[in-house]
């Protein structure tokens, strides 16, 4: 599941991809003809869009490529990066930006693209943007209030309007095709053009775009990964049909005490209802967090056994299904709740001395236990921690 | 001077096209990464850098300077869009070659000398340079990697920075046009 950095990919390799993907942004905005100051300027007085088309389909099939990874849960949206809004210093910065765009005729990843193949006016460009970021950072005292002023956080503008992702990511490539439709007809007006496009050509823009509706079409009406979870849950849930794998809590404990580390006791209430009593040795996944990524390796591990419990019956199961549908490892819950764990092992009455033999040999079971675990618990406390090492002195000498 | 065949330029690749791997590109980089292209974010570091080198005493001094190591402990250098703009450099270089658009050159308006084109440029991108600071990003990191991931801030800074150049565009006018 994306973002692979950090942990998939470390943070040091990901310098080197961003050399290979810088390479392939320089190789596309050169193609594009970006590194022509002309044709740049050319979008400001209407005789080449170049830029607007380039600009926008990148945008729009970036932005459908994201909303489409994350439908299937390829793509944590929930953790990449969104620039934040400064409501003042986004516009201040950008209308100064514009400024810089058309006095100088290009933007800095364009001037450096222009300079590598020997612009000497991009030359001076990315020398005058160096100089404009280091003023910047010596005048910062003077702007810091307006640099913090409005401050909303990393906020969608799909939420800024109240509307789902996917449905602006329809408004936007409205937008952007009808950006298209009207350039191409000032451009035909500004540079005295005959209006004819090639057959061929406009059947395949046709085809382009509606493969861009295709895509935004199924991010919204078809169910995504989370969707076909729950839908599974919901259909065995319906039928019947699953069979789950039970624990008694005597034989949990006891495996506890003697394969800890063959196990995982998750606990799927929520952290207060976790904080509030627990199982010797058990983490804490909420139900409602199951899906989340750092998660994921647990559910998809085969060499331990997961053991769920809970509160109540219909709890853990979801979760014991839940689980099933995310990876392949081995799930199992236990038949007791957690409560009736703590009364069996840690409210343990005496039973009276002429009680039957059987229950004697219970009680004194569980009591053994819940010692033994209790002193596992204590045992592992410092699992995590780092071992200790002293320096040793060598004493030299007679 | 002529030019033969083999040594004129190619024509730029379809718009459409050119747009649709420039999107790729930006896709695979958020799927890898998380986080978009930028290219302003590379000039900060040569920034600081040269100035903790030059004038070590005065980014000792100053906030931002000390922020920025403090945010980004690795040093200027070790950061993602320093080598991404590497490789920018590279990418437009090898693309340059294949299509024979390589070689110094200046390219200017019609009615402009080489001088005013060279000030134009020093001016227009300290403007840009200062812009894209107050802004937290230029037109790759904050507009089109900000649209990407439907970000409210980058569309913004992207509306701002064409809707500025385009008020601006007829006062600028003789520096481009005939």
């Amino acid at each position: 599941m994306g973002p692979l950095v950090p942990f998939i990919i470390s943070e040091e390799f990901s310098l080197v991809i961003a050399f290979f993907l810088g390479i392939g942004f320089g190789f596309v905005l050169e193609q594009a003809g970006f590194s022509s100051t002309k044709k740049l300027v050319g979008l400001f007085y209407g005789y080449d869009f170049t830029v607007l088309r380039v600009f926008f389909t990148a945008g729009v099939t970036a932005m459908a490529g994201t909303l489409l990874l994350g439908h299937y849960g390829l793509l944590d949206l929930s953790v990449i990066y969104v620039n934040p809004t400064f409501l003042k210093s986004a516009l201040l910065g950008g209308v100064i930006m514009g400024a810089g765009f058309i006095i100088g005729g290009f933007c800095p990843g364009t001037g450096v693209c222009a300079l590598a193949i020997g612009k000497l006016d991009a030359l001076a460009f990315v020398f005058g943007a160096i100089l404009g970021v280091w003023a910047f950072i010596e005048s910062f005292p003077l702007l810091e209030s307006i640099y913090y002023a409005d401050a909303m956080g990393p906020v969608r503008i799909s939420d800024f309007l109240g509307m789902s992702n996917v449905a602006f990511g329809f408004l936007l490539s409205l937008m952007a095709i009808g950006a298209f439709v009207a350039t191409r007809l000032i451009e035909n007006k500004v540079n005295k053009r005959k209006p004819t496009i090639e057959r061929r050509k406009r059947n395949r823009y046709a085809l382009a775009a509606a493969s861009l509706f295709v895509v935004l079409a199924v991010t919204a009406f078809l169910p995504g990964k989370q969707d076909i979870i729950n839908m599974k849950i919901a259909e065995a849930k319906r039928q019947q049909t699953c069979v789950f794998k039970e624990i008694p809590a005597d034989k949990l404990a006891d495996e506890i005490v003697n394969k800890y580390y063959a196990l995982n006791v998750i606990d799927v209430r929520t952290p207060e209802e976790f904080e509030a009593f627990h199982l010797p040795m058990a983490i804490n996944i909420p139900f409602e967090k199951m899906m989340e990524r750092q998660y994921e390796p647990l559910f998809k591990q085969r060499l331990k056994t997961n053991i769920f419990y809970a509160d109540g019956d219909t709890l853990v199961r979801m979760a014991c299904l839940k689980a099933k549908y995310i990876g392949k490892s081995e799930n199992m819950i236990m038949k007791e709740s957690a409560l009736e764990f703590r009364e069996m092992f840690y409210e343990a009455q005496a039973p009276s001395a002429e009680a039957p033999k059987g229950e004697l040999q219970v009680y004194h079971f569980r009591t053994n236990t819940a010692r033994q675990m209790n002193d596992l618990v204590d045992a592992l406390k410092n699992i995590g921690a780092p071992v200790k090492r002293e320096a040793v002195k060598i004493k030299g000498g007679c | 001077m002529k030019t033969s065949e083999s040594t004129k330029p190619k024509a730029y690749m379809n718009p459409y096209l050119a747009g649709f791997l420039l999107g790729l590109v930006l896709l695979a980089t958020i799927y890898i990464t998380g986080r978009g292209l930028g290219a302003s974010g590379a000039f900060k570091s040569v920034v600081i850098a040269s100035v903790e080198t030059v004038a070590p005493a005065h980014a000792e001094n100053s906030a931002y300077y000390t922020n920025f190591n403090e945010t980004n402990p690795q040093g200027p250098w070790k950061n993602f869009l320093v080598f991404e703009v590497l490789g920018v450099l590279v990418g437009a270089f090898f693309s340059g070659v294949l299509a024979n658009r390589t070689g110094l050159k200046l390219e200017k308006g019609p009615r402009v000398s080489n001088g005013v084109r060279i000030a134009g440029a020093i001016v227009g991108g300290a403007l840009f340079g200062y812009g894209s600071q107050l802004g937290r990003g230029c037109t790759s990191g904050s507009a089109l990697s900000g649209m990407a991931v439907l970000s409210l801030g980058g569309i913004l800074t992207m509306l701002a920075i064409f809707g500025g150049a385009y008020m601006l565009a007829y006062f600028f006018r003789k520096l481009w046009l005939k």
